[in-house]
């Protein structure tokens, strides 16, 4: 008798163990399943009209008359890509450099005091960098440097800003990952503060700091409102930093309130176009920071 | 023989805590001096001050002097980056930095402005001679040198201080990682090199000091117990305490 109540009792407990099993299996598979699909759905949308008027022309033809049925992307590609290059060159040294001095020279309470307002950048919404680069920056450019100052410049500089704190995080907590051994170590070779960060603190973080870079750069290439305002948005080639550019993100988001039919495919093909470019970017980001955990053991 | 380090009066403060009390001890040249005690008597801590590689830790303060070749290191003037390189240092774990093996001992001088070709590469072999390493990496220069095994690393920190060219090596526990056939190989090392350099060897193993040291020095919660012969300091120690600590009594 006692020994069947015992029985009766575990198999309770099986059965819960196996119902909760299942619910949290359904909760992780619905988050799959959204990521699921949206890919198809996008890629059922936009993949048959690149084939219909051929992927050379739709990727490399520069005339964009979506009305008239000529889809050529390589202006927003190209305009992705300037932009996107340009944010790295003005968001990388900066952030690389301010993580050096946050973690090397800088004392506990200013690190304690900076870094979270450098992690605050990160929620200021990107309309407000937007509004800041309309009202100051194209101004700015305009004045100064010639040009309709609604530009390629324009957009790096505030997505520049915009990646310092993804940047300037990732990079920090990588050279704090560092063992003290390592500057010891370097240290005691007679190398100075500045000679100890070049040669052994920088190339021992930087897997840590690719995968920050690469990362920032999912970030720009994938940033809409604040580019939308401040890079003018013509379709076609940029010739200079001061002229006008048009990415995919801008180009999806700025047609799609009146696209129909043919366009609107149109608009789904930049949709994949971008996702298979930052699909690219996250693999490489994340093969970088599993090497980087492998070459700690 | 000479006085190469004269410590006089030392004392050193961590935060509120006085982790050396008022030291009095000399170093002679090219003579081994072994440092025994048990853990926290300030054996690492004195070997980092000589140098100054306590400067590294906050909150750490200092009184008395320490003169090496009769200066004071701790006066304001003196050039600290030069000093550690005149005083070089092995830690007890061995760090190899993520490079290959010759990038590790190149990096010393490529730092003090050495960048010709032939010159580093002569460094690189007489180094790695010294430190009793050159046979077994002879033929993989070019190699990680995290992958060198636990020994072959410890011999390649020792290599990459003596491309500095010092005058003293500080080596603080050398071998607490290492199996016997390693420790044999460093200690053998070590003998030869007393040539050359003086050297200050802090260990946990007091066998080792009765082995290679010519002189040994007893710390005790910061203070020097005593100094001597090393052979007069196992087996006719003046002090009860360093009787107790060789029996085994404690520590």
């Amino acid at each position: 008798m006692k020994s069947d109540m015992k029985g009766r009792g575990r198999n309770k407990l099986e059965r819960t163990d196996r119902l909760v099993r299942l619910s949290l299996l359904v909760v992780a598979f619905s988050a799959v399943s959204t990521l699921a699909v949206i890919t198809i759905f996008m890629f059922e949308q936009g993949a048959p009209i690149m084939f219909k008027y051929g992927l050379r022309s739709f990727l490399a033809g520069s005339d964009w008359y979506p009305t008239e049925k000529i889809f050529g992307l390589w202006p927003m590609i190209v305009g992705s890509l300037y932009v996107t290059l340009g944010a790295m060159v003005i968001g990388v040294p900066f952030g690389l450099a301010c993580a050096v001095v946050l973690t090397e020279f800088s004392s506990r309470p200013v690190r304690r005091v900076i870094k979270p307002v450098i992690e605050l950048l990160a929620g200021i919404p990107s309309v407000v960098y937007g509004f800041i680069g309309v009202v100051i920056l194209v101004p700015f450019i305009r004045e100064n440097l010639g040009g309709p100052g609604l530009s390629v410049l324009a957009a790096s500089i505030i997505l520049g800003i915009m990646i310092l704190p993804t940047i300037i995080s990732i990079s920090v907590d990588s050279i704090q990952a560092i063992p003290l051994s390592y500057r010891e170590g370097s240290v005691a070779l007679g190398a100075t503060k500045w000679q100890t960060v070049k040669m052994v603190l920088l190339p021992a973080a930087r897997s840590g700091i690719i995968a920050s870079v690469i990362l920032g750069m999912g970030r720009a290439i994938g940033e809409t409102m604040a580019v939308i305002m401040i890079a003018g948005n013509a379709a076609s080639v940029p010739r200079s930093v001061l002229d006008p550019v048009r990415t995919l993100t801008s180009n999806i988001a700025l047609e799609m309130g009146y696209a129909s039919g043919e366009h609107r495919q149109a608009l789904f093909a930049t949709g994949v176009i971008l996702f298979i470019i930052i699909m690219i970017l996250n693999t490489v980001a994340n093969v970088t920071s599993s090497r980087m955990k492998g070459s700690k053991g | 023989m000479t006085t190469a380090i004269r410590v006089r009066g030392f004392s050193h403060y961590f935060g509120g805590e006085r982790t050396l009390r008022g030291l009095d001890l000399d170093v002679e040249r090219n003579e081994i001096l072994g440092i025994i005690g048990p853990a926290r008597s300030g054996k690492s801590t004195f070997l980092c001050a000589l140098n100054r590689l306590n400067d590294l830790i906050r909150g750490s303060r200092i009184e008395g002097t320490i003169s090496v070749d009769g200066r004071n290191i701790y006066d304001p003037d003196v050039d600290v980056v030069e000093l550690r390189r005149k005083l070089g240092m092995v830690f007890a774990t061995p760090v190899p930095l993520p490079r290959s093996i010759y990038e590790n001992i190149a990096f010393g001088p490529r730092l003090a402005g050495s960048h010709d070709r032939a010159g580093l590469d002569a460094t690189v072999k007489d180094s790695l001679e010294k430190g009793g390493l050159w046979a077994e990496v002879r033929d993989r220069l070019d190699s990680s040198a995290l992958k060198l095994s636990g020994g072959q690393q410890q011999r390649l920190c020792l290599a990459r201080i003596l491309a500095l060219k010092p005058d003293f090596i500080l080596l603080d526990e050398p071998t607490s990682g290492l199996d016997p056939i390693s420790t044999m190989k460093i200690e053998d090392s070590l003998r030869k090199l007393k040539k050359e350099y003086t050297i200050v060897l802090v260990t946990n193993n007091t066998k080792q000091a009765a082995r290679v040291a010519d002189r040994t020095a007893f710390f005790l919660n910061g203070e020097l117990v005593e100094v001597g012969p090393t052979a007069r300091i196992f087996t006719a120690p003046a002090d009860s305490r360093t009787d107790d600590y060789l029996r085994g009594k404690f520590g």
